[in-house]
């Protein structure tokens, strides 16, 4: 089936993908740290901030608009930070009354609300463009360089492996289940059940895929076996981290180091 | 039809303190070792086919849903039919599994908030859905009502205390009040736990006819499980009493958050090494932080346009 829809590669040629993937995974999580530390309404660090993703962005050729649609799925948990406009006091901004009762938004919670959706925002962006410009197996190497054991790295490669083979069989379960259920062309009565059938058959399909799950997993290490694995989990050496990798990096560092630096001295 | 990552439960990134982050991170990554210990000894060589492929198949099945009501639907999280037929250590890294690919490629929960996440769903999702199975299946004398009991119980509570952790980590990073946060979190998850339930109990019977030969985690529980089913008692205990109190007084939470602020005050001097800092030539405030918007502003377009530029040029 078409499940490579799954897969946030894009194979694409641009100075962002040619980089190592150990130094685009340090230089992500230490931009989603700078972003992170960077104090409440400092918002010219949080524009310098979008410069380096922005540019970032279009140097790799995935175009800003796939990366700025792909970011608007993260969006709806503000909804969870929407109360702070209400909840932290300090200048009014403006009053709903509701009922009985009347809110006061502050300048001071709209300033907290706004920095919280714009970190995240910006956070989301850096992820995706991580994921994207990086194929797994080389997002995997990365993570075995800073140290995530071995074990789990090697878990996450054969998660990788067969995912797609799972969710093949998911989305065939779903299409089996769309076509054993008929739907009446302008239908009166209700259709499709009560929900308790409803949930009983997802389980049923969700057990099925376990089950499934379970049997692949005895033919693979059987497979594994007869291959002469010996439950040690071996990679190839690491490749050299060169002299451009080694530049970017630390010129990467330096710089967000520099923005995380005047954003605490000046707006901490 | 799309993988559709919406789930409350998974925070992104900048919701959380950086404290709390790191934090938590700590705590997920020592829980993550010793488990990924236990399951070593346990399972030796066949782990690693068995880890990977389970959390595969959790990740496909949460693509699995059933329409309610209203456009929404019920779907799998998968901690508690983990714990059930794997044992509470493979199934918190089963979920380990799950949710870090999660975060890692599909931006489902943030990476920094990773450990939070982890810490949700791997850790007291897991310690949770073990307490409670195990205790119904104790009082059920190994009867098979207590397998689907216990499973609907511990599919329901997993999710709701889970959630209520998120609802206080949101609070403690000063992101969404406890007494807003707790209500609303742990009310949806009631609901959401619903679905999970019925889902996991409906799995289980499937599997309970296909292969019962796979639900021998109660009579034989591995080494060390006291310890995990006490600490699913405790958190879960803790949470359930600590939520409410927490919501109904968040005067107690300000207090912790007032604590930060000293902590925040005894750093100043440090910080403020230029006191009463004006942009350069300029002494209004608020003049000074629009005309720094401004520079930022235009470096960011003239940034975007160089390199805009740059990849023009390279590409003729």
């Amino acid at each position: 089936m078409h499940i490579h829809f799954l897969d946030p590669y894009r194979p694409l040629v641009s100075p962002i993908h040619s980089l190592d993937s150990r130094a685009k995974f340090v230089l992500t999580i230490a931009f989603i740290l700078t972003v992170s530390l960077t104090p409440i309404a400092a918002w010219p660090v949080y524009i310098l901030l979008f410069a380096v993703i922005l540019s970032v962005e279009i140097l790799s050729g995935l175009g800003v608009w796939f990366v700025l649609k792909r970011a608007s799925l993260a969006l709806p948990f503000v909804l969870a930070a929407l109360p702070v406009l209400f909840t932290i006091h300090g200048q009014t901004l403006f009053t709903v009354p509701l009922g009985s009762r009347v809110f006061t938004a502050s300048v001071e919670g709209l300033e907290r609300f706004v920095s919280i959706a714009l970190k995240s925002w910006l956070s989301v962006q850096a992820a995706i463009v991580l994921s994207a410009c990086t194929p797994f197996p080389e997002l995997l190497q990365a993570m075995r360089a800073v140290g995530i054991p071995r074990l789990l790295v090697g878990m996450f490669g054969l998660m990788w492996r067969y995912l797609f083979v799972l969710v093949d069989e998911a989305l065939r379960m779903m299409t089996a289940r769309a076509a054993r259920s008929g739907v009446e062309e302008g239908a009166v009565r209700k259709v499709g059940g009560s929900l308790a059938w409803r949930a009983r058959v997802t389980g049923g399909m969700a057990g099925s895929l376990f089950l499934r799950g379970f049997e692949r997993s005895d033919r693979i290490y059987t497979a594994m076996l007869s291959r002469g694995y010996d439950g040690e989990v071996r990679s190839m050496l690491l490749p050299p981290f060169g002299s451009r990798n080694w530049f970017v990096l630390i010129y990467g560092l330096a710089f967000l180091g520099f923005l995380l630096l005047f954003g605490i001295l000046f707006f901490g | 039809m799309l993988y559709s990552p919406i789930q409350p439960m998974h925070i992104p990134d900048g919701f959380l303190s950086t404290l709390v982050s790191v934090v938590l991170w700590i705590i997920s990554a020592a829980a993550v070792a010793y488990a990924l210990r236990r399951v070593s000894r346990d399972l030796g060589e066949r782990q690693v086919p068995l880890m990977g492929v389970l959390a595969a198949a959790i990740f496909a099945g949460q693509m699995l849903n059933f329409s309610v009501a209203g456009g929404t639907s019920g779907h799998l999280l998968g901690a508690a039919i983990a714990t059930i037929l794997l044992g509470p250590w493979a199934a918190v890294i089963v979920m380990t599994t799950v949710v870090s690919v999660q975060a890692l490629i599909f931006q489902d929960g943030g990476l920094l908030a990773l450990g939070a996440n982890l810490f949700n769903m791997a850790v007291i999702g897991v310690t949770v859905s073990y307490f409670v199975y195990i205790s119904i299946q104790k009082l059920a004398r190994g009867k098979s009502w207590g397998i689907f009991v216990g499973g609907a119980l511990a599919a329901w509570l997993s999710i709701v205390i889970a959630s209520l952790a998120c609802a206080l980590e949101l609070a403690l990073s000063g992101t969404s009040p406890a007494n807003i946060a707790v209500p609303a979190m742990g009310g949806v998850h009631m609901l959401i736990g619903l679905g999970e339930a019925a889902i996991t109990v409906s799995a289980l019977a499937f599997l309970y006819a296909a292969r019962r030969d796979l639900f021998h985690i109660a009579e034989a529980p591995p080494k060390g499980s006291r310890s995990i089913w006490a600490g699913g008692l405790v958190i879960a205990a803790l949470l359930a009493v600590l939520s409410p109190l927490a919501s109904a007084h968040p005067d107690g939470l300000e207090w912790v958050a007032e604590q930060k602020g000293f902590l925040d005050a005894a750093r100043g001097p440090f910080y403020n090494i230029i006191p009463d800092y004006v942009f350069p030539g300029i002494s209004n405030e608020a003049f000074a932080t629009i005309v720094a918007g401004i520079v930022g502003v235009i470096i960011v377009f003239g940034v975007s346009l160089g390199v805009a530029y740059m990849r023009r040029t390279r590409k003729t």
